[in-house]
């Protein structure tokens, strides 16, 4: 799918060397993701998600992209972030010396007494929680990486998943060390 | 003090001494202001033509050419002029009229997002929230468009912002904690590059427009010579280097000469200078320079490896870099190994003349064109072109001597380029001559801006080769399409002298051999702005190497001024392509 942006959040295979995590540090106003969303497109390079939020610094917000290719690709795509004048820092993380975290929230098809006692007991397992409750549904929040999510809610479609949004993966190397 | 006037001052202060526009309803306050002030406006007749003009004003004079339209259409015709200067990196700064700021979203008669439409095509573009911003957003462009890698600049300014009253006019900039070019080369990779090349038999400089916006060309001659060197150009590398020195070959790639291309296939380290290695240069990318250690100077660290694998990377300004490389050369008394390379290059050079003179051939044969041009012509005179064959005529067969005098859409290939580029070039530099050599093709779709240079009578000579055809898509059809000449025939009208006397401009056709020559003198002597009609061979192709195919796959015979038979044993060209993509 060259030249297109899959926003669609899929597993990634994380022995795959072609997975990347790159972090971003970029000003914090209109149109920049639009310039890197856009820089993606026109250039052919496929991401599979794109965070975006508030940084440590004031009106800097930081970038996790999660995005496909081989070395020469993902040389291109820093560089050619790095020449965008909104985006201030550019690094690809080692994928084995970061922490990745996504939140999902699903709302669960959840009709009776003891459907929704299972399902809380499903998210407890999963360290999730209910923040929802009405006589037809569940809402569970859950924070991990990819493949947790995935399992949860594997599990959970057998009861009827109605809704599902998840943020895409935000990340930070371990240790001392920054961008 | 109001937004518009903060706009037009900062411009004045820039050094902007000339702007090219066309008002039009959002910009109302705008031009209202400008009535008054101190800067200059040239009225075009087409947006189109603004941003073409701008692009051949920054390029002839290296400063900041200045473009205005109004908001929506007036917008949007600026478009292909701005993915021009894109493309070649020129530092154009446009600025389009908006819709007041309350307006903006709802789609409001003559709006249109300018800024989504052009971010990819500046290096960056800027939408006015507040009057107080603008002295800081007008430095700042031209601090970006200039540095770096050159490149323009699109401000989108609101109605209501052009006449809103600023507390203060604060002369600063916008701080841009992530633009840092790099200018001066890392250390490391220099030696090394020197190490290279003082090991390298086989030398050769390929020198890109980067050369020319670093006004690197002192550089770039110092070097050739120190390392004996021969120098081939891309196109838009084209007047970097003195093309009448026996060392200079030309310009590479597609459509370039037999002995750049040849050469760069059997030279054992390219170093290759402020370009970009694109397909039209380098043509089938892992044919290209098979034998050579590449070393690539190049300000923007994102062209490097990008086209080519290279193994000398220099990320810096190719002025600086190279002054740094020469140190380190001139420093080193190892033996120079290349005088027999050079004595060679030169010798294959000259069987690779290629012949101009046809005087005895009618139609008139372009290259008998470009030899009277060069006949009627000095040194100074800054050449425009469009895009077709009438550019790989110029590229091939004339030849260039100074930095900055030869101006040709390369990358983004804009017809109609020429002319306006010479408009803009003339503005720039009026004690230099300016003459824009066109297709007939590329011509009429700029030919209401006659209207332009004899309002302001702006003496710009236009050649316009006349031969009926969209010569180099027909010349396309006619090598790989069977000859099928589908839509490339023009036709019979319009007839340009008529056309060019109709806006009151000086007009001549020319069929005969040493009629351009003389047409040319008279029309630069008359100090007025004149067409002259030359009609060509339209049976005339020039060799090219067809696309996906490496450089040395040449189709069609070069014609040669002088042949030495038996002296040189040369790698026999291949003519044995069918079908192009």
């Amino acid at each position: 799918m060259k030249g297109v942006i899959k926003m669609v959040m899929k597993t990634e295979n994380p022995d795959s060397e072609n997975n990347h995590i790159i972090s971003a540090l970029v000003e914090h106003k209109p149109g920049v993701l639009q310039r890197v969303a856009g820089l993606f497109t026109r250039r052919g390079f496929n991401i599979d998600s794109i965070t975006v939020g508030e940084s440590e610094i004031q009106g800097i917000a930081r970038m996790t992209i999660i995005a496909q290719g081989d070395e020469k690709v993902l040389e291109q795509v820093t560089k050619q972030l790095n020449k965008l004048l909104d985006v201030i820092k550019v690094r690809d993380l080692e994928v084995e010396n970061t922490v990745k975290r996504e939140l999902c929230l699903i709302k669960v098809h959840a009709p009776t007494e003891k459907v929704r006692s299972e399902i809380i007991q499903y998210a407890n397992i999963f360290r999730g929680s209910i923040i929802d409750v009405s006589n037809e549904a569940l809402t569970i929040e859950i924070t991990g990486d990819s493949d947790k999510i995935n399992a949860l809610t594997d599990l959970l479609k057998g009861f009827g998943i109605k809704e599902l949004a998840r943020t895409g993966p935000t990340a930070m190397s371990r240790g001392g060390k920054t961008i | 003090m109001k937004g518009g006037q903060a706009l037009i001052k900062s411009l004045i202060d820039k050094g902007a001494d000339t702007v090219f526009g066309y008002p039009g309803g959002q910009l109302l306050p705008l031009y209202d202001m400008i009535y008054d002030s101190d800067l200059k406006h040239i009225l075009v007749r087409h947006e189109q033509c603004a941003a073409h003009a701008a692009d051949g004003y920054a390029r002839a004079s290296g400063k900041v050419g200045v473009c205005i339209a109004t908001s929506g259409p007036g917008a949007t015709n600026l478009v292909t002029g701005i993915a021009t200067a894109y493309m070649d990196s020129s530092p154009v700064l446009s600025i389009a009229g908006q819709v007041p700021t309350h307006l903006i979203g709802n789609d409001a008669f003559q709006e249109v997002d300018m800024i989504g439409i052009t971010m990819p095509i500046t290096k960056h573009n800027f939408q006015v929230t507040d009057a107080n911003d603008i002295p800081a957003i007008v430095n700042s462009s031209f601090e970006i468009a200039l540095s770096g890698r050159p490149g323009p600049i699109v401000i989108d300014l609101p109605k209501d912002i052009q006449e809103q009253e600023l507390e203060e006019y604060r002369n600063e900039s916008v701080e841009i904690p992530g633009y840092k070019p790099t200018k001066k080369g890392h250390g490391l990779q220099i030696k090394r590059a020197a190490k290279t090349i003082i090991k390298s038999k086989k030398p050769v400089i390929l020198a890109g427009g980067g050369v020319i916006s670093a006004g690197a060309s002192k550089e770039l001659k110092k070097l050739s010579k120190l390392i004996n060197a021969p120098v081939t150009t891309t196109l838009l590398g084209k007047s970097s280097f003195p093309e009448d020195s026996p060392v200079s070959m030309g310009m590479l790639g597609m459509h370039g000469r037999k002995v750049a291309n040849l050469s760069v296939d059997e030279c054992d380290c390219l170093i290759a200078l402020g370009c970009r290695f694109s397909d039209r240069t380098t043509g089938k990318i892992d044919e290209f320079a098979p034998n050579a250690i590449i070393i690539h100077i190049d300000v923007d660290p994102a062209e490097i490896g990008k086209n080519v694998d290279v193994d000398v990377p220099i990320v810096g300004d190719a002025k600086i870099v190279l002054q740094s490389l020469i140190k380190m050369l001139e420093k080193d008394s190892a033996p120079i190994n290349t005088l027999k390379w050079i004595e060679h290059i030169k010798e294959f050079n000259k069987s690779c003349i290629p012949r101009i003179s046809f005087e005895n051939d009618l139609p008139l044969k372009p290259q008998q064109v470009m030899k009277e041009l060069a006949q009627a012509l000095d040194e100074e005179t800054i050449m425009t072109t469009d895009v077709g064959q009438n550019q790989m005529w110029m590229a091939h067969f004339y030849n260039t001597q100074k930095p900055r005098t030869f101006i040709s859409s390369g990358g983004l290939g804009t017809m109609g380029f020429g002319f306006p580029a010479a408009m803009g070039a003339k503005v720039a530099m009026p004690e230099n001559d300016v003459v824009a050599v066109c297709g007939d093709g590329g011509f009429l779709m700029v030919c209401q801006d006659l209207a332009t240079v004899k309002e302001y009578d702006i003496p710009v000579v236009v050649c316009v080769l006349d031969n009926r055809y969209l010569g180099m898509v027909a010349q396309w059809q006619k090598l790989f399409y069977d000859e099928r000449m589908s839509h490339t025939h023009l036709g019979e009208v319009p007839d340009f002298v008529k056309l060019a006397e109709s806006f009151g401009v000086r007009a001549e056709r020319v069929e005969k051999v040493g009629d351009t020559e003389k047409a040319l003198k008279d029309a630069l002597k008359s100090g007025e702005p004149t067409l002259i009609d030359i009609i060509i061979d339209p049976e005339e192709i020039l060799p090219m190497v067809p696309p996906g195919c490496g450089l040395t796959e040449i189709v069609g015979e070069y014609k040669i001024e002088r042949e030495i038979p038996g002296e040189i044993h040369y790698k026999q060209t291949k003519n044995t392509h069918e079908g192009g993509d």
